[in-house]
Protein backbone atom coordinates (compact mmCIF):
# COMPACT_ATOMS: atom_id res chain seq x y z
CA UNK A 1 0.00 0.00 0.00
CA UNK A 2 1.44 3.28 -1.26
CA UNK A 3 0.49 6.40 1.37
CA UNK A 4 1.52 10.18 0.67
CA UNK A 5 3.16 11.77 3.07
CA UNK A 6 3.54 15.52 3.85
CA UNK A 7 6.69 17.07 3.75
CA UNK A 8 7.55 20.52 4.47
CA UNK A 9 5.97 23.86 2.36
CA UNK A 10 7.35 24.23 -0.83
CA UNK A 11 9.35 27.30 0.48
CA UNK A 12 10.59 25.37 3.07
CA UNK A 13 13.51 24.55 0.41
CA UNK A 14 15.39 27.24 -1.56
CA UNK A 15 15.62 26.74 -5.47
CA UNK A 16 18.79 24.72 -6.24
CA UNK A 17 18.64 23.07 -2.85
CA UNK A 18 17.85 20.10 -0.72
CA UNK A 19 16.35 19.18 2.72
CA UNK A 20 16.57 15.80 4.74
CA UNK A 21 13.25 14.19 5.53
CA UNK A 22 13.30 11.54 8.31
CA UNK A 23 9.87 9.37 8.31
CA UNK A 24 9.85 6.22 10.69
CA UNK A 25 13.41 4.60 10.50
CA UNK A 26 13.81 5.74 6.94
CA UNK A 27 15.78 9.18 6.05
CA UNK A 28 14.96 10.52 2.56
CA UNK A 29 16.54 13.59 -0.04
CA UNK A 30 13.86 16.02 -1.10
CA UNK A 31 14.87 18.47 -3.53
CA UNK A 32 13.53 22.03 -5.34
CA UNK A 33 15.02 22.11 -8.65
CA UNK A 34 16.31 25.31 -10.32
CA UNK A 35 12.90 24.50 -12.50
CA UNK A 36 10.58 25.19 -9.19
CA UNK A 37 10.27 20.78 -9.51
CA UNK A 38 10.67 18.68 -6.84
CA UNK A 39 11.78 15.45 -5.97
CA UNK A 40 12.77 12.77 -3.93
CA UNK A 41 15.44 10.14 -2.66
CA UNK A 42 16.82 8.27 -0.29
CA UNK A 43 18.63 10.26 1.75
CA UNK A 44 21.73 8.34 2.91
CA UNK A 45 24.72 8.08 -0.04
CA UNK A 46 25.17 4.35 -1.11
CA UNK A 47 28.94 4.67 -0.78
CA UNK A 48 28.40 4.95 2.69
CA UNK A 49 26.09 6.29 5.75
CA UNK A 50 26.39 9.77 4.92
CA UNK A 51 23.35 12.49 4.76
CA UNK A 52 23.15 13.73 1.41
CA UNK A 53 21.13 16.74 2.52
CA UNK A 54 24.61 18.15 3.71
CA UNK A 55 25.57 18.32 0.19
CA UNK A 56 25.36 20.51 -2.82
CA UNK A 57 22.91 21.08 -5.47
CA UNK A 58 24.04 21.70 -8.40
CA UNK A 59 21.59 22.19 -11.62
CA UNK A 60 19.96 18.23 -11.04
CA UNK A 61 22.54 16.59 -9.14
CA UNK A 62 23.56 16.00 -5.79
CA UNK A 63 27.57 16.05 -4.67
CA UNK A 64 27.96 14.04 -1.39
CA UNK A 65 29.39 15.89 1.34
CA UNK A 66 32.10 13.38 2.44
CA UNK A 67 33.74 12.24 -1.14
CA UNK A 68 31.82 14.22 -3.98
CA UNK A 69 30.30 11.26 -5.11
CA UNK A 70 27.64 12.67 -7.26
CA UNK A 71 23.47 11.23 -8.14
CA UNK A 72 21.24 12.86 -10.66
CA UNK A 73 18.53 13.22 -8.46
CA UNK A 74 16.02 13.12 -11.08
CA UNK A 75 17.11 9.67 -11.60
CA UNK A 76 18.67 8.59 -8.59
CA UNK A 77 21.92 7.67 -11.44
CA UNK A 78 25.36 7.80 -9.32
CA UNK A 79 27.45 10.09 -11.85
CA UNK A 80 30.58 10.56 -9.79
CA UNK A 81 32.81 7.90 -7.98
CA UNK A 82 33.19 6.80 -5.30
CA UNK A 83 28.96 6.62 -5.52
CA UNK A 84 28.77 3.30 -7.87
CA UNK A 85 25.23 2.32 -6.89
CA UNK A 86 22.34 4.05 -7.75
CA UNK A 87 19.87 6.08 -5.16
CA UNK A 88 16.30 5.04 -4.65
CA UNK A 89 13.63 7.37 -6.01
CA UNK A 90 10.28 8.19 -4.76
CA UNK A 91 7.12 9.87 -6.60
CA UNK A 92 6.28 13.46 -4.92
CA UNK A 93 3.56 15.51 -5.60
CA UNK A 94 2.66 19.28 -4.66
CA UNK A 95 -0.79 19.92 -3.00
CA UNK A 96 -1.35 23.82 -2.72
CA UNK A 97 2.14 24.29 -0.70
CA UNK A 98 2.88 21.82 1.11
CA UNK A 99 5.25 18.94 -0.76
CA UNK A 100 4.32 15.16 0.08
CA UNK A 101 6.54 11.97 -0.92
CA UNK A 102 4.71 8.86 -1.86
CA UNK A 103 5.93 5.87 0.29
CA UNK A 104 4.84 2.21 0.04
CA UNK A 105 4.26 1.10 4.10
CA UNK B 1 47.55 22.40 25.91
CA UNK B 2 47.24 19.25 27.90
CA UNK B 3 49.42 16.43 27.33
CA UNK B 4 47.13 13.11 27.56
CA UNK B 5 47.70 9.49 27.74
CA UNK B 6 45.06 6.89 26.98
CA UNK B 7 44.98 2.97 27.55
CA UNK B 8 45.12 1.73 23.98
CA UNK B 9 46.28 -1.72 23.07
CA UNK B 10 49.24 -2.08 20.60
CA UNK B 11 48.51 -0.31 17.34
CA UNK B 12 48.48 -2.53 14.33
CA UNK B 13 48.07 -0.26 11.60
CA UNK B 14 47.59 -3.21 8.56
CA UNK B 15 44.56 -2.87 6.67
CA UNK B 16 43.19 -6.46 7.54
CA UNK B 17 39.77 -7.83 7.33
CA UNK B 18 40.34 -8.43 11.20
CA UNK B 19 41.48 -4.70 11.71
CA UNK B 20 38.49 -3.74 9.91
CA UNK B 21 36.14 -5.50 12.30
CA UNK B 22 38.16 -4.13 15.39
CA UNK B 23 37.49 -0.73 14.39
CA UNK B 24 33.71 -1.30 12.90
CA UNK B 25 32.92 -2.89 17.01
CA UNK B 26 34.08 0.09 18.20
CA UNK B 27 32.33 2.51 16.61
CA UNK B 28 35.25 3.93 15.02
CA UNK B 29 34.88 2.68 11.11
CA UNK B 30 32.40 5.01 8.66
CA UNK B 31 31.68 6.59 11.76
CA UNK B 32 29.52 9.48 11.81
CA UNK B 33 32.04 12.82 12.96
CA UNK B 34 31.76 15.74 14.84
CA UNK B 35 30.67 18.96 12.88
CA UNK B 36 30.66 22.58 14.22
CA UNK B 37 26.92 23.68 13.43
CA UNK B 38 27.15 26.09 10.36
CA UNK B 39 24.36 27.86 8.78
CA UNK B 40 22.99 26.03 5.65
CA UNK B 41 23.05 29.07 3.53
CA UNK B 42 26.70 30.21 4.74
CA UNK B 43 28.28 26.40 3.58
CA UNK B 44 26.37 26.45 0.72
CA UNK B 45 27.88 29.76 -0.09
CA UNK B 46 31.57 28.41 0.81
CA UNK B 47 30.82 24.72 -1.03
CA UNK B 48 30.28 26.62 -4.48
CA UNK B 49 32.52 26.12 -7.18
CA UNK B 50 34.25 28.50 -9.28
CA UNK B 51 37.12 28.37 -11.72
CA UNK B 52 38.56 31.42 -11.61
CA UNK B 53 40.98 30.75 -8.82
CA UNK B 54 42.01 27.47 -9.59
CA UNK B 55 42.65 28.41 -13.53
CA UNK B 56 44.62 31.37 -12.19
CA UNK B 57 46.70 29.52 -9.03
CA UNK B 58 47.72 26.67 -12.17
CA UNK B 59 48.12 29.09 -15.23
CA UNK B 60 50.98 30.28 -12.50
CA UNK B 61 51.88 27.13 -11.32
CA UNK B 62 52.40 25.49 -14.79
CA UNK B 63 54.47 29.06 -15.99
CA UNK B 64 56.89 29.27 -13.43
CA UNK B 65 57.52 25.21 -13.59
CA UNK B 66 57.65 25.98 -17.75
CA UNK B 67 59.74 28.85 -17.20
CA UNK B 68 62.33 27.13 -14.02
CA UNK B 69 62.38 23.86 -15.82
CA UNK B 70 63.74 25.98 -19.32
CA UNK B 71 66.17 27.69 -16.83
CA UNK B 72 68.04 24.33 -15.59
CA UNK B 73 68.27 23.12 -19.37
CA UNK B 74 69.80 26.26 -20.25
CA UNK B 75 72.13 26.54 -17.67
CA UNK B 76 72.84 22.66 -16.99
CA UNK B 77 76.53 22.80 -16.35
CA UNK B 78 76.75 25.97 -14.24
CA UNK B 79 76.58 27.07 -10.74
CA UNK B 80 74.13 29.24 -11.99
CA UNK B 81 71.64 26.05 -12.41
CA UNK B 82 71.32 25.69 -8.79
CA UNK B 83 68.75 28.09 -7.28
CA UNK B 84 66.13 27.26 -10.73
CA UNK B 85 66.62 23.27 -9.54
CA UNK B 86 65.60 24.63 -6.33
CA UNK B 87 62.59 26.42 -7.60
CA UNK B 88 61.46 23.78 -9.75
CA UNK B 89 62.16 20.91 -7.32
CA UNK B 90 58.96 22.59 -4.84
CA UNK B 91 56.92 23.51 -7.91
CA UNK B 92 57.11 20.17 -9.36
CA UNK B 93 57.98 17.55 -5.96
CA UNK B 94 55.92 19.86 -3.45
CA UNK B 95 53.43 21.58 -5.01
CA UNK B 96 52.23 18.47 -7.20
CA UNK B 97 50.80 17.21 -3.78
CA UNK B 98 48.49 19.85 -2.95
CA UNK B 99 47.53 19.53 -6.38
CA UNK B 100 46.72 16.31 -6.54
CA UNK B 101 44.71 16.58 -3.61
CA UNK B 102 42.52 19.18 -4.17
CA UNK B 103 41.76 17.93 -7.84
CA UNK B 104 40.70 14.31 -6.38
CA UNK B 105 38.35 15.44 -4.20
CA UNK B 106 37.05 17.72 -7.49
CA UNK B 107 36.66 20.85 -5.60
CA UNK B 108 39.28 23.04 -6.74
CA UNK B 109 37.64 23.79 -10.57
CA UNK B 110 34.05 23.93 -11.14
CA UNK B 111 34.78 22.11 -14.45
CA UNK B 112 35.36 18.58 -13.94
CA UNK B 113 37.17 17.62 -17.00
CA UNK B 114 40.25 20.48 -15.30
CA UNK B 115 40.10 18.69 -12.03
CA UNK B 116 40.85 15.42 -13.88
CA UNK B 117 43.61 16.84 -15.90
CA UNK B 118 45.28 18.34 -13.06
CA UNK B 119 44.46 15.37 -10.88
CA UNK B 120 46.08 13.19 -13.55
CA UNK B 121 49.22 15.21 -14.09
CA UNK B 122 49.73 15.74 -10.58
CA UNK B 123 49.24 11.83 -9.79
CA UNK B 124 52.32 11.49 -11.92
CA UNK B 125 54.24 14.29 -10.40
CA UNK B 126 53.76 12.97 -7.08
CA UNK B 127 54.53 9.18 -8.34
CA UNK B 128 51.13 8.05 -6.91
CA UNK B 129 48.59 6.33 -8.82
CA UNK B 130 46.01 8.30 -9.71
CA UNK B 131 42.86 4.71 -9.59
CA UNK B 132 44.63 3.16 -5.63
CA UNK B 133 45.06 6.82 -4.10
CA UNK B 134 41.58 7.77 -5.40
CA UNK B 135 40.51 5.50 -3.01
CA UNK B 136 42.62 5.61 -0.70
CA UNK B 137 42.33 9.54 0.23
CA UNK B 138 38.20 8.67 0.31
CA UNK B 139 39.31 5.94 2.94
CA UNK B 140 40.85 9.02 4.68
CA UNK B 141 38.34 11.04 5.45
CA UNK B 142 35.91 7.94 6.18
CA UNK B 143 38.35 7.27 8.69
CA UNK B 144 40.99 9.77 9.68
CA UNK B 145 44.11 8.06 11.59
CA UNK B 146 41.51 5.43 12.38
CA UNK B 147 44.18 2.75 12.97
CA UNK B 148 44.07 -0.32 10.59
CA UNK B 149 41.53 1.90 8.38
CA UNK B 150 43.43 4.82 7.61
CA UNK B 151 45.61 3.79 4.72
CA UNK B 152 47.46 7.51 4.68
CA UNK B 153 49.00 7.87 8.73
CA UNK B 154 52.02 9.72 7.65
CA UNK B 155 53.62 8.60 11.28
CA UNK B 156 52.56 5.65 13.07
CA UNK B 157 53.11 5.20 16.69
CA UNK B 158 55.73 4.39 18.07
CA UNK B 159 57.05 7.08 15.41
CA UNK B 160 59.79 6.23 13.04
CA UNK B 161 61.99 9.44 13.61
CA UNK B 162 64.63 8.26 10.72
CA UNK B 163 62.13 7.30 8.03
CA UNK B 164 60.01 10.80 8.79
CA UNK B 165 63.46 12.72 8.53
CA UNK B 166 65.03 10.34 5.11
CA UNK B 167 61.15 11.15 4.15
CA UNK B 168 62.27 15.12 3.23
CA UNK B 169 64.41 13.66 0.42
CA UNK B 170 61.54 11.28 -0.26
CA UNK B 171 63.54 8.01 0.43
CA UNK B 172 61.41 6.10 1.90
CA UNK B 173 57.99 7.20 0.13
CA UNK B 174 59.59 7.13 -3.43
CA UNK B 175 60.53 3.32 -3.15
CA UNK B 176 57.17 2.27 -1.64
CA UNK B 177 55.51 4.37 -4.36
CA UNK B 178 57.84 2.98 -7.73
CA UNK B 179 57.69 -0.79 -5.47
CA UNK B 180 53.66 0.21 -6.39
CA UNK B 181 53.61 1.62 -9.53
CA UNK B 182 55.58 -1.64 -10.57
CA UNK B 183 53.43 -3.96 -9.33
CA UNK B 184 50.75 -2.27 -10.24
CA UNK B 185 51.91 -2.20 -14.13
CA UNK B 186 52.70 -6.19 -13.53
CA UNK B 187 48.89 -6.61 -13.14
CA UNK B 188 48.76 -6.76 -9.19
CA UNK B 189 47.62 -4.95 -6.73
CA UNK B 190 48.94 -5.27 -3.35
CA UNK B 191 46.70 -6.44 0.03
CA UNK B 192 46.06 -3.05 1.33
CA UNK B 193 45.10 -1.49 -1.72
CA UNK B 194 42.69 -4.01 -2.42
CA UNK B 195 41.01 -3.61 0.59
CA UNK B 196 39.80 -0.41 -0.39
CA UNK B 197 39.85 -0.49 -3.99
CA UNK B 198 36.70 -2.17 -6.01
CA UNK B 199 37.42 -4.97 -8.15
CA UNK B 200 35.48 -2.68 -11.03
CA UNK B 201 38.32 -0.38 -10.91
CA UNK B 202 41.76 -2.89 -10.61
CA UNK B 203 41.70 -2.58 -14.64
CA UNK B 204 41.95 0.91 -14.35
CA UNK B 205 44.66 1.12 -12.01
CA UNK B 206 46.65 -1.01 -13.75
CA UNK B 207 46.14 1.10 -16.94
CA UNK B 208 47.27 4.22 -15.06
CA UNK B 209 50.42 2.86 -13.50
CA UNK B 210 51.52 1.16 -16.98
CA UNK B 211 51.37 4.77 -17.89
CA UNK B 212 53.74 6.24 -15.14
CA UNK B 213 55.91 3.12 -16.02
CA UNK B 214 56.81 3.91 -19.42
CA UNK B 215 57.36 7.65 -19.06
CA UNK B 216 60.10 6.62 -16.16
CA UNK B 217 61.34 4.12 -18.43
CA UNK B 218 61.84 6.44 -21.36
CA UNK B 219 63.13 9.75 -18.87
CA UNK B 220 65.86 6.83 -17.57
CA UNK B 221 66.64 5.61 -21.38
CA UNK B 222 67.04 9.25 -22.54
CA UNK B 223 69.60 10.21 -19.43
CA UNK B 224 71.34 6.51 -20.22
CA UNK B 225 71.60 7.88 -24.62
CA UNK B 226 72.87 10.99 -23.40
CA UNK B 227 74.82 10.35 -20.85
CA UNK B 228 73.62 12.97 -18.50
CA UNK B 229 71.47 13.40 -15.45
CA UNK B 230 69.37 16.46 -16.79
CA UNK B 231 66.34 14.05 -17.96
CA UNK B 232 65.91 12.70 -14.24
CA UNK B 233 66.48 16.06 -12.75
CA UNK B 234 63.63 17.51 -14.46
CA UNK B 235 61.12 14.19 -14.49
CA UNK B 236 61.30 12.01 -11.62
CA UNK B 237 63.70 13.29 -9.77
CA UNK B 238 61.90 16.47 -7.75
CA UNK B 239 59.91 13.89 -6.24
CA UNK B 240 62.95 13.71 -3.84
CA UNK B 241 64.98 16.77 -3.94
CA UNK B 242 61.69 19.03 -4.44
CA UNK B 243 59.76 16.99 -1.43
CA UNK B 244 61.07 18.89 1.56
CA UNK B 245 58.38 21.39 1.84
CA UNK B 246 55.42 18.58 0.63
CA UNK B 247 56.84 16.58 4.08
CA UNK B 248 57.41 20.18 6.03
CA UNK B 249 53.57 21.29 5.86
CA UNK B 250 51.97 17.76 5.44
CA UNK B 251 53.21 16.46 8.58
CA UNK B 252 51.77 19.26 10.39
CA UNK B 253 48.16 17.57 9.02
CA UNK B 254 47.77 15.25 11.78
CA UNK B 255 51.45 14.56 13.54
CA UNK B 256 51.30 14.00 17.43
CA UNK B 257 47.48 14.91 17.67
CA UNK B 258 44.85 11.89 18.72
CA UNK B 259 43.81 8.66 16.90
CA UNK B 260 40.61 6.34 17.03
CA UNK B 261 38.48 9.80 17.66
CA UNK B 262 35.72 10.90 15.71
CA UNK B 263 36.61 14.55 16.14
CA UNK B 264 38.96 16.15 13.49
CA UNK B 265 39.71 18.83 16.35
CA UNK B 266 41.46 16.03 18.01
CA UNK B 267 43.41 14.54 15.42
CA UNK B 268 44.10 17.27 12.51
CA UNK B 269 45.74 20.76 12.82
CA UNK B 270 45.13 24.36 11.41
CA UNK B 271 48.34 26.12 11.38
CA UNK B 272 48.37 29.68 9.85
CA UNK B 273 51.05 30.04 7.28
CA UNK B 274 53.11 32.50 5.20
CA UNK B 275 51.59 33.00 1.82
CA UNK B 276 54.52 31.29 -0.38
CA UNK B 277 53.40 28.28 1.36
CA UNK B 278 49.68 28.63 1.23
CA UNK B 279 49.80 28.97 -2.50
CA UNK B 280 52.17 25.72 -3.09
CA UNK B 281 49.80 23.72 -0.36
CA UNK B 282 46.89 25.46 -1.66
CA UNK B 283 45.33 26.18 1.50
CA UNK B 284 45.63 22.49 3.22
CA UNK B 285 46.77 24.46 6.03
CA UNK B 286 43.53 24.95 7.08
CA UNK B 287 43.51 21.46 7.75
CA UNK B 288 40.54 20.90 10.21
CA UNK B 289 38.40 22.74 8.67
CA UNK B 290 39.21 21.05 5.77
CA UNK B 291 38.23 17.55 7.13
CA UNK B 292 35.24 19.02 9.12
CA UNK B 293 33.96 19.94 5.62
CA UNK B 294 35.30 18.59 2.91
CA UNK B 295 33.54 19.97 -0.58
CA UNK B 296 34.91 23.28 0.47
CA UNK B 297 37.16 24.43 -2.53
CA UNK B 298 40.98 25.46 -1.15
CA UNK B 299 40.12 29.13 -2.25
CA UNK B 300 37.23 29.26 0.50
CA UNK B 301 39.35 28.00 3.22
CA UNK B 302 39.97 30.97 4.91
CA UNK B 303 36.35 32.23 5.15
CA UNK B 304 35.44 28.85 6.91
CA UNK B 305 37.94 29.09 8.93
CA UNK B 306 36.78 32.56 10.26
CA UNK B 307 33.37 31.08 10.27
CA UNK B 308 34.50 28.11 12.44
CA UNK B 309 36.99 29.06 14.77
CA UNK B 310 34.74 29.83 17.39
CA UNK B 311 34.46 26.10 17.70
CA UNK B 312 38.22 24.92 17.11
CA UNK B 313 41.47 25.08 18.92
CA UNK B 314 43.48 28.19 18.20
CA UNK B 315 45.61 27.25 15.31
CA UNK B 316 49.44 27.22 15.75
CA UNK B 317 50.41 30.81 14.53
CA UNK B 318 53.49 29.72 12.51
CA UNK B 319 54.65 26.61 10.43
CA UNK B 320 57.59 26.54 13.57
CA UNK B 321 55.18 27.37 16.20
CA UNK B 322 53.16 23.59 14.41
CA UNK B 323 56.66 22.01 15.01
CA UNK B 324 57.43 23.16 18.84
CA UNK B 325 54.22 21.18 19.19
CA UNK B 326 54.94 18.10 17.30
CA UNK B 327 58.36 17.24 17.98
CA UNK B 328 58.10 17.00 21.38
CA UNK B 329 55.08 14.95 21.44
CA UNK B 330 56.88 12.48 18.89
CA UNK B 331 59.50 12.20 21.14
CA UNK B 332 56.97 11.29 23.78
CA UNK B 333 55.65 8.84 21.33
CA UNK B 334 58.80 6.68 21.43
CA UNK B 335 58.38 6.15 25.02
CA UNK B 336 54.76 6.00 25.44
CA UNK B 337 52.80 5.41 21.97
CA UNK B 338 49.54 6.60 23.90
CA UNK B 339 50.83 9.94 24.11
CA UNK B 340 49.37 12.38 22.04
CA UNK B 341 48.82 16.25 21.79
CA UNK B 342 44.97 17.89 23.13
CA UNK B 343 44.59 20.88 22.39
CA UNK B 344 42.61 23.56 24.71
CA UNK B 345 39.32 24.46 23.14
CA UNK B 346 37.75 28.22 23.15
CA UNK B 347 35.21 28.60 25.86
CA UNK B 348 32.82 29.14 22.84
CA UNK B 349 33.40 25.70 21.47
CA UNK B 350 31.02 22.69 22.21
CA UNK B 351 33.16 19.85 24.11
CA UNK B 352 35.44 17.04 22.36
CA UNK B 353 33.62 14.30 21.63
CA UNK B 354 34.16 11.63 24.13
CA UNK B 355 31.74 9.29 23.61
CA UNK B 356 33.95 7.08 21.25
CA UNK B 357 37.40 8.18 22.48
CA UNK B 358 37.72 5.89 25.21
CA UNK B 359 38.10 1.81 24.27
S1 LIG C 1 29.92 8.77 1.38
FE1 LIG C 1 29.08 9.66 -0.37
S2 LIG C 1 30.68 9.58 -1.81
FE2 LIG C 1 31.47 8.62 -0.08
Amino acid sequence: MSDWIDVCATDDIEEEDVIRFDHGARSFAIYHSPEGEFFATDGLCTHEQVHLADGLVMDHIIECPKHNGQFNYTTGKATRLPACDHLGTYPVRVEGDRVQIQLSE
Amino acid sequence: MTTVTTNIPPRDYRLSDENAQLAFARGLASAEWYHTDVDRKAIKALMKRHDGPAIRDTLIWLGLLGVSGLAVIALWGSWWVLPFVLIYGVLYGSACDARWHECGHGTAFKTAWMNDAVYHFASFLVMRNPVTWRWSHARHHTDTVIVGRDAEIAVMRPPDLLKVVLNFVGIFDVWYSMKALLLNAAGVLQEHERSFVPEAEHGKAVAAARVHVVIYAATIATAIAIGSWLPLVLIGGPRMYGCWHMLMTGLLQHGGLADNVTDHRLNSRTVLMNPVSRFIYWNMNYHVEHHMFPMVPFHALPQLHALIKHDLPAPNPSIWDGYREMIPAFLRQLRNEDYYVRRALPPTAKPYREDLHEI
